[in-house]
């Protein structure tokens, strides 16, 4: 059985699915889903156990040996991942029946159940195979669950907001099609390992360099860096809370994962790095996305919209910590992804919770809030502290690392611009305190009562690991730190080899 | 040099028809092809890259030392059952734009979000009394 935790990691959820449909009850339907993303996630425990103490793991499907089969292969960097997205995606459930009663038409709800595992599947799949046309598979699976789980939403802009995801989700991962296609054509592979291996040889060919843009493209439209992070506000704010919860803390982040796999393991970092100007294009382009996305953040009026574009803000974070391209600014990418996805969840489940109770999310509904959903504030208090970066929230422990990791290469202005973007966040984290604690309550809120308990424990539980890992920070920092320098020793030894062949 | 790569002259060439249309189009079901045009050059991409000089079917038959690589042909099947789903969502999704909204142009629809962009009243579109009765309307 414990053999078998890569390939099960992944059937669980996506055999669940259809099942679904047999059951009669949607409470039953909730608590199957419940449970089934509750062995997902103490697989993904047991995973990362094993491969903290005895390393990579490698599972064969059907037997079939790695070059000629599909091969899940897990390392540090993956079992991290793999741990966040089932961690979120069950706490979250928590919450979602009592959310969906109020957002999803009764007649959907055994649907969205459906939807929402295979969408965890197709995460699951991304990040635990260790096959390129697997990863594209498995994209498209977690894709087109999104836009049906986006259209969902009771605003009818959710369709329109999910129509445009769409076409923009299908262009990404066609280019990534066409990457994979040309890496093929040049290496006769589509195994990872079998590829970073291959590709040195080829690795000066204009081929080589084409599909390296087309999968690099597709990924960060996947991952909506700025400036291809047009389809995500409207997707992440009128999609239902639950979804909005869920993608907000996951879906971006496994793009995150591919552009690393894709760049240190795949492509190797001598070739991302030191032959094509990667460096600059995405420090540039972190730091436009940290203060656009940050400014725009501060002058929107639906709360929802706002967590969204600080989520563009927060990936901008993210690349900039991986364009820094060593160890300590990988650690703080990993570190930020793991965090965010604490934060952004929590956030967003307070949203809902506040969606559950007034029905809006617009910010001049959240007068006075503070003293009717006084737990819900307090939550989306702690949760935009995080955001910031103020010590004791785990938001701090990731910039922390970052300004570090720029420290390090001396690159003291990029700091002072990082610790100028956080600035920001306090503006658009201000403007919903100033809301909720300093104007008196509207009138029609008179009745409006605290969450209801299905709603807190997941919001507390969130908050407390914000808290928790912000002040114990070993398992996120020793994870993420030994998946930066297992990253670093592989492609660091690619750069050997091909010094070796000149 | 240019009859050497005819088929990726073909494939370049689809592939910019599908863009041009996704991007230039506002009509959502001329989208739609466009984007299904898109896909289809990555498909015959993949295709044509398989095809080798003198190769036949790769079926195992004596006397034949050359076969075309069957793998592409594979994969490629999987990616039009995936391009066919994305198809067939973003046609269900259109339906439904067409119900919520009344039109399938996408300026109308831009015009009607910022049109309700102040009002922070939900336009419901989901439970089917209110579809009912714009019907009746």
């Amino acid at each position: 059985m414990l053999v078998h935790l890569p390939v099960l990691q992944v059937i669980v959820p996506l055999m669940a699915a259809p099942l679904c449909l047999i059951l009669k009850r949607v409470q039953l339907v909730w608590l199957f889903t419940l449970l089934v993303s509750g062995i997902a996630f103490l697989i993904s425990v047991l995973l990362l156990q094993q491969v903290m103490s005895s390393g990579t793991i490698i599972y064969e499907l059907g037997g079939w040996e790695a070059p000629w089969g599909i091969e899940y292969r897990i390392d540090k960097l993956n079992a991290f991942l793999l741990l966040i997205i089932t961690g979120i995606s069950t706490v979250v459930l928590f919450a979602a029946q009592t959310s969906i009663e109020k957002e999803i038409s009764q007649d959907k709800h055994t649907v969205f159940y459906v939807l929402y595992l295979l969408s965890l599947t197709g995460m699951l799949g991304i990040v635990a195979t260790g096959d390129a046309f697997n990863v594209f598979v498995f994209l498209e699976i977690s894709s087109l669950s999104a836009y049906a789980l986006i259209a969902l939403g009771k605003d009818r802009r959710a369709l329109w907001a999910a129509y445009q995801y769409l076409i923009m989700g299908t262009i990404g991962a066609t280019f990534i099609l066409i990457g994979i296609g040309l890496m093929y054509q040049m290496t006769g592979t589509l195994n990872m390992e079998d590829l970073s291996q291959r590709l040195p040889e080829v690795a000066q060919t204009r081929t080589v360099f084409t599909a390296y843009a087309f999968v690099i493209v597709g990924i960060c439209l996947k991952l909506a860096m700025f400036p291809l992070h047009l389809w995500l506000p409207n997707a992440y704010a009128y999609a239902p809370s639950i979804v909005t919860a869920f993608f907000a803390a996951t879906a971006t982040k496994v793009a995150i994962y591919l552009l690393i796999r894709f760049t240190f393991s795949v492509f190797g970092l001598s070739f991302s790095f030191t032959t094509l100007p990667l460096q600059i294009i995405f420090m540039a382009l972190g730091m436009l996305g940290i203060f656009v996305a940050s400014t725009t953040a501060i002058y929107q009026t639906n709360v929802k919209h706002l967590f969204a574009y600080s989520s563009i803000a927060q990936i901008g974070y993210m690349i900039v910590g991986f364009s820094i391209s060593s160890v300590a600014g990988l650690t703080a990418t990993l570190l930020h992804l793991f965090n965010h996805a604490l934060m952004k969840s929590a956030l967003f489940l307070a949203l809902g919770a506040v969606m559950y109770r007034i029905g809006s999310v617009q910010l001049s509904q959240f007068q006075g809030l503070g003293r009717q959903m006084p737990l819900t504030m307090a939550a989306i208090v702690i949760g935009g502290l995080s955001l910031i970066g103020v010590p004791l929230t785990v938001g701090f422990v990731s910039k922390w690392y970052l300004l570090m990791a720029l420290i390090e290469n001396g690159w003291w202005p990029l700091a002072v611009l990082v610790l100028l973007g956080s600035l920001l966040a306090i503006v658009y984290v201000w403007r919903i305190v100033e809301m909720a604690y300093f104007k008196p309550s509207l009138a029609t809120h008179a009745n409006v009562k605290e969450a209801p308990i299905s709603f807190l424990i997941p919001i507390w539980i969130l908050v407390f690991a914000n808290i928790y890992f912000g002040i114990d920070t070993r398992l996120g920092v020793q994870v993420a730190q030994a998946a930066s320098e297992s990253l670093f020793a592989v492609s660091v030894s690619d750069i050997t080899i091909i010094e070796d062949s000149l | 040099m240019i009859m050497g790569l005819f088929n990726d002259w073909v494939v370049v060439v689809l592939m910019m028809i599908g863009l041009y249309i996704i991007i230039a189009h506002g009509n959502l079901i001329k989208k739609i092809v466009g984007l299904t045009i898109f896909q289809t050059s990555v498909f015959i991409f993949y295709i044509s890259m398989a095809k080798i000089d003198g190769g036949t079917a790769p079926i195992l038959v004596d006397g034949v030392t050359q076969y075309s690589n069957p793998l592409p042909h594979v994969l490629i099947l999987t990616a039009i059952v995936v391009g066919i789903a994305t198809t067939a969502v973003a046609l269900a999704l259109i339906v439904r734009i067409k119900e919520a909204y009344g039109t399938i142009e996408e300026e109308e629809i831009q015009e009607q979000d910022s049109q309700h962009k102040d009002s922070h009243k939900l336009n419901i579109h989901n439970s089917s009394e209110i579809n009912r009765d714009k019907k009746e309307c």
